[in-house]
């Protein structure tokens, strides 16, 4: 039986008075991929941040079984991309430079190793248990076809190739979970197709289970196991094919995306 | 500070000459605490100009000014509440960052008037500006005494030690520090230790160029390596040669000419960094690709 990589219950995230996240309650079990949709503004970013401990929340978030605040060695077990990762554009660094400081911190991870032991989550390394840093680093990079841009300096590097190089530093560290934050949008057509087969297959050969937000419904249906709809609130938590089989979920997120990009200075409150 | 040139021969400098400059103490203590402390100076720069915080030196070092003249002021060592007032400047700009979400460089702006302010109200009631004060404004590596060369080679052994021994953290925090708290890296005593490390370096480089230039150590060759080199490893060792060269061209070229040691470091610094931008465009100049208009167009 899987158990849940992530359980959050209740949770409300605000920023001053603006309530981002209102009183959502969702799990993500082990080995899923889970697609998070919902219009801009939804509050999609303000969920992960809070999950992952980098925003103040009201509610109760598990990881791993875990506290995040209270056992902070598990991060290392977390790759996180966010939708934008801010960097110095004139950084003197090659891109198995950026990928290889994925690997800092393996003294906490260790810890976290025999946390993660006790709940009995499952495990596979990408290069081998034994494998040294470099080849870890050049198998990160194999998996996002990044092999041949590892000398190449970061910023010179292309919206959809920079974001691989991101997924590959996430990756390296051998996560159990990653959380990828609308990762597919600066990607044309061909990149999102390999993307989303990367994803695919770390999931499936890796085991590592997936939560990503996205905005469109094609690659929600092919390459998600189950889907979150929210819009502050949570609209709709279930398998994938539930999802689409039922219209009306479809229907309400398809108005909820039109309406907020003709009316975006009023936001539209989906209701249940 | 000016230094006398015994030698009428400026024009050439042979190796004999060379020897003779070498033979004095005051010049081999100058080229020993100028290279160490301009290779720390380097190393920290890396870092801090890819953090975005080019100006911290310039910062810091006017909140070590206001430090000096409280050390003239009350009678004792004046680089001790230097150092002290370094440190408690450098925490407080990062205390402004941190909570306050202040931008790196209007943190900077604010510790530096801050610390100038103090310094000039001590100095107008210890009676005004004093040969002292003016060594430390100007630098002055060639009265570096023996005491000073000791604390300049102390504070660059820790300084490099803990930069080398916590090499990647630092590296994964400059490059993105939300990313590095999320691994598990205390990113917030990390910043604290850096910027409190980042300000002794620059009280201990205040002999070598003074508090008015101490910037271009810190970062004329961070970016001139930085333009040069595509690995962060490779910028460190790059502008650390480049800084090092610098020094003892400097204090050369300075006892020849009879100029300023700390100007002629900068200018050299300078030099070297218009040289490489230069170079680097003109090796990399691509000549434009002729419209296909143009090409199709009949002669």
């Amino acid at each position: 039986m899987s158990r849940p990589v992530v359980r959050v219950s209740d949770l409300t995230v605000r920023y001053g008075s603006v309530l981002a996240v209102d009183s959502i309650s969702l799990n993500v079990d082990e080995g899923q991929i889970l697609g998070v949709i919902g219009p801009n503004g939804a509050g999609k970013t303000a969920l992960f941040r809070a999950i992952l401990g980098l925003n103040p929340y009201r509610g109760h978030v598990e990881l791993f079984g875990q506290r995040p605040e209270a056992h902070k060695h598990i991060r290392p077990f977390i790759g996180y991309v966010p939708q934008k990762m801010g960097f110095e554009f004139n950084m003197p660094m090659t891109v198995s430079d950026v990928v290889s400081v994925g690997l800092v911190n393996t003294k906490a991870a260790g810890r976290g190793a025999a946390l993660i032991e006790r709940g009995k989550f499952h495990r596979v390394s990408m290069a081998g248990e034994r494998a040294g840093k470099s080849e870890r680093v050049a198998k990160a990079l194999e998996a996002v076809d990044l092999g041949h841009l590892t000398d190449r300096r970061i910023g010179s590097l292309s919206g959809g190739e920079l974001q691989r190089a991101f997924i590959a530093m996430a990756l390296v560290k051998d996560p159990l979970l990653m959380i990828l934050d609308e990762p597919a949008t600066s990607m044309d057509v061909r990149s999102r197709e390999s993307f989303y087969s990367i994803i695919r297959k770390a999931n499936r050969k890796h085991g590592i289970t997936v939560v990503l937000s996205l905005h469109d419904l094609d690659p929600l249906r092919e390459h998600t196991d189950s889907v979150v709809c929210m819009n502050r609130k949570l609209c709709f938590h279930g398998d994938t094919d539930k999802f689409f089989a039922d219209a009306s979920c479809v229907k309400m997120y398809t108005e909820a995306v039109l309406h907020d990009a003709h009316h975006q200075q009023q936001p539209y409150h989906v209701r249940m | 500070m000016r230094t006398t040139n015994n030698n009428p021969t400026t024009s050439g400098c042979d190796r004999s000459m060379v020897l003779e400059i070498l033979e004095y103490g005051f010049i081999q203590r100058a080229l020993l605490s100028g290279v160490v402390i301009a290779s720390t100076c380097s190393f920290v720069g890396c870092f801090l100009v890819m953090r975005r915080l080019a100006l911290f030196g310039d910062g810091i070092a006017h909140v070590a000014f206001g430090g000096i003249a409280a050390g003239l002021f009350m009678g004792t060592y004046p680089m001790g509440t230097a150092f002290a007032a370094a440190v408690l400047g450098s925490l407080g700009l990062q205390k402004l960052r941190a909570s306050a979400k202040i931008p790196g460089e209007i943190a900077v702006a604010i510790t530096l008037v801050s610390g100038l302010s103090a310094g000039v109200i001590l100095t107008s009631m210890s009676g005004g500006f004093t040969v002292d004060l003016f060594s430390f404004l100007f630098g002055s590596i060639i009265l570096v005494g023996t005491v000073d060369t000791i604390m300049i080679l102390a504070v660059s052994a820790a300084v490099c030690v803990i930069l080398a021994v916590l090499y990647r953290r630092f590296l994964f925090i400059t490059f993105n520090e939300e990313m590095a708290r999320l691994s598990g890296i205390n990113t917030t005593a990390l910043n604290y230790l850096f910027v409190a490390l980042a300000a002794v370096t620059v009280v201990a480089a205040m002999r070598l160029t003074g508090i008015l230039l101490i910037t271009s150590l810190i970062v004329l060759p961070a970016i001139t390596a930085a333009r040069l080199n595509r690995s962060f490893r490779t910028t460190v060792i790059m502008s650390v040669i480049m800084s090092s060269s610098a020094v003892v061209g400097g204090i050369m070229l300075s006892y020849v000419l009879d100029w300023a040691p700390s100007g002629t470091i900068v200018f050299i610094l300078v030099a070297n960094l218009i040289l490489v931008h230069v170079g680097y465009k003109v090796l990399h100049w691509r000549r434009p690709p002729v419209p296909q208009s143009r090409l199709a167009a009949p002669s």
